[in-house]
Parts: C-alpha cells; structure tokens; sequence
C-alpha cells in the first residue's frame, strides 16, 4: 500500500529520513529552530528499538554520537549555530578518527546567539572549516521538505560508505517550512551500510585502508579489540609521532572525498542551455531564484539557475562549464558572500560574478533577485 | 619478563608507556587491570574510554576495545557507547583536570544519571600533560607554572562532589594503596550504576618538584602517613585528622541504572504494538 501524502515540516522530515536510513541512536541539546529534530527523535526512536539522549551541551552531544557509533549503529545529532560551533573539534575527532556520523545545523542568524527565529545560511564556511586542520567535509544543503528527506538519507548513505562526519545544513525556512510530501516506501529507498572487516581480528589493522582510501570498521564488543585515538595514527590506529604517517594519514583523509568526488557531488540546474545569466542558490533562497527565473524568463530574460545541492565539496567542474557560456554568475546568498568566494575562486578570470545578500534575518525575495538580473544584463 | 597479568590484559608490544619514572599512573593502570581480572570480565565486551593528559594515555596500553577521545569529553563518549550497546562494559580513566575542569559538566550529569559506567580519577593534583599548571585540585597554596605564587583557588573533593551528584558508588584509594585500590575498582565495577573511584596518584616531574614534595619514593611515603581509612577516620577527633585525607568507599547505594531504566521504555513500547 502506497503511503498517503502528509503535510510536514523540513525537521520532522529530516527526523523521518533520518529514520528510514537506519537512525538508530541521537544524542544532542535542543536550541531553535532546530529542536523539533530532538524532539521527534525523541518520540520516534524507542519505537523501533532506537535511542535518544538529552544530553548537558553540544560538545557532549556530539561525543555520545560518536561513542554510539563506534559500536556499529547509525547516529545522528542536530543543532543550530551556537551549538555548531560547540561541537567542532569533536567533528575534527570524528574527521580524523573516521566516524560514520550525520550533523545537522539548522541554519539561524549570527554571530552568536544573534536571531535565533531568523533563517541565515551564515554556516556554509563553518561547515568547511569550523575544526581546526585540514580535514574532509560533506555537506548537503536541501531546499525543499521532500528533498530534506532525500537527503537525509544520503548523509547517512555517504557517512557510512566513506566512514566521516556528513553535515546537513538546513536553514531556518526549510526547516520549520510545511509541505505536502509523499514518503518513499522503504523498498525504494538505498540504503548504504559501513564496510565490516572481513578479515579475523588477528589480521584486522583498523586504519587500514581498501582501494576505495576507507578502511573496514568493526563495531566494539564484537572481539576486534583496537584502539582509536584522536592523535595522528597509524594503520594499526596507536598514536604515531613519525612525520611520514601524519602526513600519509591527513592527505588520505582528504583524498577519500577527492578520489570519490563523481560519486559525492550532486547539483540541479534549469534553464542553463541558453542562459546569458545564472542564479547560483542553494537552500531556501534557491526558492526564490526560481520564481525570479520565471519571471524573468515570461519576458524573454534568458536566465538560468544553478543549485549545489552538495555545498561541500562544490561542483567546480559543473560550475567552470557554465561559467565560460554566460555573461555573468549571481550568488545569491543569505550571508554577506561566503559560497560566492568559491564562485570567484574557480571563475573569476572567466566570467563576472555578482553578489545579492541578506543578513537581516529577513529571506531574500524574487524582486531581489530578479532587480540584480536587470541591473546585471 | 611481564607478568601473566600484564600478558592477559596489556598490549605487551606498546610497552614501556609513556609516564615518567615514579609516576604514580603505571600502578593504579595495573590495579585496574588487576580489578578486571577479579571481576572476571570477558576483554572483548569491556571498552576503556579516556580524555586527554598522562593519565588518559592508560588505554592505549590495555588490550581491550579502547577509545582515546578529546580532553574532558570521555564521560560523553562513552556515555554514548554505554546507551547504544548496554551489554559493553564501559569503564573511563580520567585525570583530575580531564574529569573536574573541563569535563566537569560532563562528569556531575553523568553522576545524576546514573548510567552504568565506572570511573577511575588519576588524581595527581596538577596538570602533568601540559607541565605543571594548577588544577581543580591543586591544593590552596600550593604551586603550579600558572600559580607561581601559590594557588588561590579551592580545591574540589571529587568523592563528595560525585555522590552529591548522584553516582551510586564511591571510594578513593592511592598508588601506595594499590590493593585497596584494586578492591575498590572491583566493587565499583559490580555496581550496575555510575560509580567512581578517585585514585590519588603522583606527578614527582610536575606536582612534586614544584611543591617540594621529595621524589617519587618521598611522595608514596605522603600517601602512605596522611591516607585514614574512613573506618578508623569515624573514631578519630577532628585534631588527629587535621591535614590527613580519607581512604575507602564513601557510597555504595545502588539504584536503577540509565539505560536498563532507557530499555523499560522500549520494553513497553514494543507491548503496546
Ligand atoms: C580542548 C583542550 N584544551 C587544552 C588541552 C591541553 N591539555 C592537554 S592535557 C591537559 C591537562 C591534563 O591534566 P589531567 O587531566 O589532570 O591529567 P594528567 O596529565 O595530570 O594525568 C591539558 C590542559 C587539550 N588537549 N585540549
Ligand atoms: S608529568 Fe607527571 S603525571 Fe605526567 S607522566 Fe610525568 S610524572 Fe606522571
């Protein structure tokens, strides 16, 4: 029997995917407008034999997601910008250390507890470089409650397949948002477990990796008795002071996004064959670079959009294509211009880009956007 | 030659660890493992969770599942390991400053929970790892590289501060005390609930130089003259106790552990179906 469609918010969606891609345990501190996400955790988890603590802050939310998942279940933790900040260097722990993990960060406005109601998407550099040294990121940013389930399901998919923190960056319009959405049956959607050792626990080096740079990981209290540090590490995963393994383990660490980037990078795209000008958005405000683009396209504007669904690693190639065909890119952002520092990053010699931004606290509207078109064209 | 106790339960080929000679660390590891090997625990099912200084080093020489983590985050940690996988053993060595300064929120909730972990404070007063600073611990008075001209600060009672929180077990014994020691992590390891034993240790590099405490040898002979059982302590006048500290168990009321209390919830959920 097919499921009926419901009407739900971007959190409770999230909660749901998170669910259906096998979320076994949640850890976290409630802070808007991301605790909808504890709660229904909360409710939902002891139904299907999960389980969910509250715990004293964010650093100790994320370490009790990490702790959890070293014995084999499916994690996740949520929370909004203070409570991201909080959380860093535990996210560097399960960077280096190779935790399969999802993080949430309900996007609000910043810095500091700043407009805690407000949607912002102040996060996007955080998210890349919120823990200190260099170290691999994914992060996934949805712009619908459907897609916030779909994705959901592919941090936890990509956590496990490349044994790493994914980030879901939400913002505070997707997230309390309602839509009417149909679920998938589960037959229909993939699901990704982590690679297990197949080898004997004699043999088992932990940080040892397969062709694909990841290596197998047991779960604790299965007789694979190994040691997981934070330090740099070897194979064998005990602390190392050899230069040759820190450099050797941080590059690997990096490489495995890189090797795989095809398999990671994901990205929409419309009116782009004939565009003369392309919105770049993401999040709620590629909503509204939608409805500018129609608009704009009624009367005969050629303007396109192009929408990073994976902020983290970005779609260079995709993007550099795009720039060499058109008079100019705009980023439209709500932030005062982080994602647009890729954008000239990659394309600054090749075509002009333009900004529009918002840190009100207020969304960025179709005028807005489309008023930039014109002034660009 | 290692010892049997040292073959069973020490990754041989990781020795000699890291400690300074006459660091009070090395024996409160061996009563640990001594603890373990009395409780008959199976190696496989025990995780050893730490934080960051020369104490949180420990695990790594264990053989068990073992997991070094970030500096005061240990209780956080394996409070995740303990709620996801019950039938883990999960025991966490700490130092003072790890499990008092900057986990010290992490170790009075897990206290109130009462989550089945067992926590072994290396108490060496000082900050060993970074060199010497002054700790939550650090006696008033005494001296650390950030309290050259003595500490001002009062220092914490872990003991009592872990049973006003609500752990259901807990003693304190030294390095001079090593069976005593090992007697206790035994019976804090049968308490279903959180339960911690404060092991008062010696930093002779660090704690000791700074402090005039003598060497390493000077600094046990502290432990051995100053340490009053709680038994002998009840019968003796608050003079004879002036500048002595207590030995022994302080609590031991067991009550319901956190994540059986967790899986009554499940239980009923699943019948209501
Ligand atoms: C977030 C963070 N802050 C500071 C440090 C530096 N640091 C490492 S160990 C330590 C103190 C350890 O003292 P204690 O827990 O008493 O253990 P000991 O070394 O004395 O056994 C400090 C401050 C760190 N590693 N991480
Ligand atoms: S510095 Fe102090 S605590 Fe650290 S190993 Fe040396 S003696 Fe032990």
């Amino acid at each position: 029997m097919k499921k009926e469609p419901r009407l739900m918010q971007g959190n409770e969606a999230c909660v749901e995917g998170a669910i259906a891609a096998g979320m076994r345990f949640y850890a976290g501190y409630p802070i808007t407008p991301s605790t909808e996400i504890a709660e229904l955790s909360a409710e939902k988890l002891p139904y299907v034999g999960g389980r969910f603590i509250q715990m004293e802050d964010e650093i100790a939310g994320m370490a009790a997601t990490i702790g959890a998942a070293l014995t084999g279940v499916k994690c996740m933790t949520a929370t909004s910008g203070p409570g991201f900040s909080l959380k860093q260097e535990n996210i560097g722990y399960a960077a280096i250390a190779e935790i399969p993990c999802v993080i949430v960060d309900v996007q609000r406005g910043g810095p500091s507890t700043g407009q805690p109601t407000c949607p912002s998407q102040g996060d996007v550099m955080q998210a890349k470089w919120g823990t200190h040294g260099d170290h691999p990121v994914i992060a996934l940013t949805p712009s619908s409650v459907k897609e916030t389930f779909d994705l959901t399901v592919r941090c936890f998919n990509l956590a496990e397949k490349y044994r790493m923190p994914v980030i879901l960056l939400l913002d505070e319009v997707i997230g309390h948002m309602r839509e009417k959405v149909q679920l998938p049956e589960a037959s229909e959607i993939e699901i990704i477990d982590r690679k297990r050792p197949a080898c004997s626990s004699e043999e088992y080096l932990p940080f040892k990796p397969e062709e694909d740079l990841v290596p197998p990981m047991a779960d604790f209290g299965t007789g694979y008795r190994y040691h997981v540090t934070g330090l740099v590490h070897d194979e064998t995963g005990f602390p190392s002071n050899s230069t040759k393994v820190a450099d050797k383990l941080i590059r690997r660490l990096v490489d495995k996004i890189e090797m795989h980037k095809d398999d990671i990078i994901q990205w929409e795209e419309e009116n782009t064959e004939d565009a003369e000008i392309i919105i770049l958005s993401y999040g709620c405000v590629a909503r509204a670079a939608r409805t500018a683009m129609k608009a704009l396209r009624e009367k005969g504007v050629k303007v396109g959009l192009f929408r990073p669904i994976t902020i983290w690693p970005f779609p260079e190639e995709r993007v550099l294509e795009l720039a060499g065909k058109v008079k100019s890119i705009i980023v439209a952002e709500m932030n005062l211009g982080q994602l647009v520092l890729e954008v000239e990053r990659l394309c600054n010699n090749i075509t002009k880009i333009d900004r529009v931004n918002k840190v009100s606290g207020e969304i960025i509207y179709p005028e807005e956007i489309a008023a930039k078109v014109e002034e660009v064209l | 030659m290692p010892s049997t106790l040292v073959e069973k339960y020490f990754r041989t080929e990781k020795l000699p660890q890291i400690w300074c000679p006459g660091c009070g660390h090395g024996i409160i590891t061996r009563s640990i493992a001594s603890a373990i090997d009395q409780s008959g625990l199976d190696k496989d099912k025990v995780c050893i969770v730490s934080g960051i200084g020369c104490s949180s080093r420990a695990p790594g020489y264990m053989d068990f599942n073992t997991l070094h983590t970030t500096h005061g985050r240990a209780l956080a940690f394996a409070t995740g390991i303990k709620l996801a996988n019950p039938e883990i053993k999960v025991i966490v060595i700490t130092g003072d400053g790890d499990a008092t300064a900057i986990g010290g929120n992490h170790l009075i909730h897990a206290c109130r929970r009462n989550i089945g972990i067992t926590t072994i404070v290396y108490n060496n007063n000082i900050y060993g790892m970074t060199g010497g600073q002054y700790s939550p611990t650090t006696p008033k008075g005494d001296k650390g590289t950030t309290a050259p001209f003595g500490n001002i600060d009062k220092s914490f009672d872990i003991c009592s501060l872990a049973s006003a929180a609500g752990a259901t077990y807990t003693a304190r014994a030294t390095a001079y005390h090593a069976n005593l020691l090992t007697t206790l992590v035994k019976n804090a390891l049968a308490n279903d609930g959180f339960s911690l034993v404060e092991a008062v240790s010696a930093c002779p590099t660090y704690y000791g130089r700074k402090n005039k405490k003598g060497n390493a040898v000077e600094m046990m002979e502290w432990q051995k003259n100053n340490a009053v059982n709680v038994a002998a302590a009840s019968k003796m006048t608050q003079e004879q106790l002036e500048g002595k500290f207590l030995i022994g168990e302080f609590k031991n009321k067991p009550e319901p552990e956190y994540t059986s209390e967790y899986q009554k919830i499940i239980d009923k959920l699943a019948k209501g179906r």
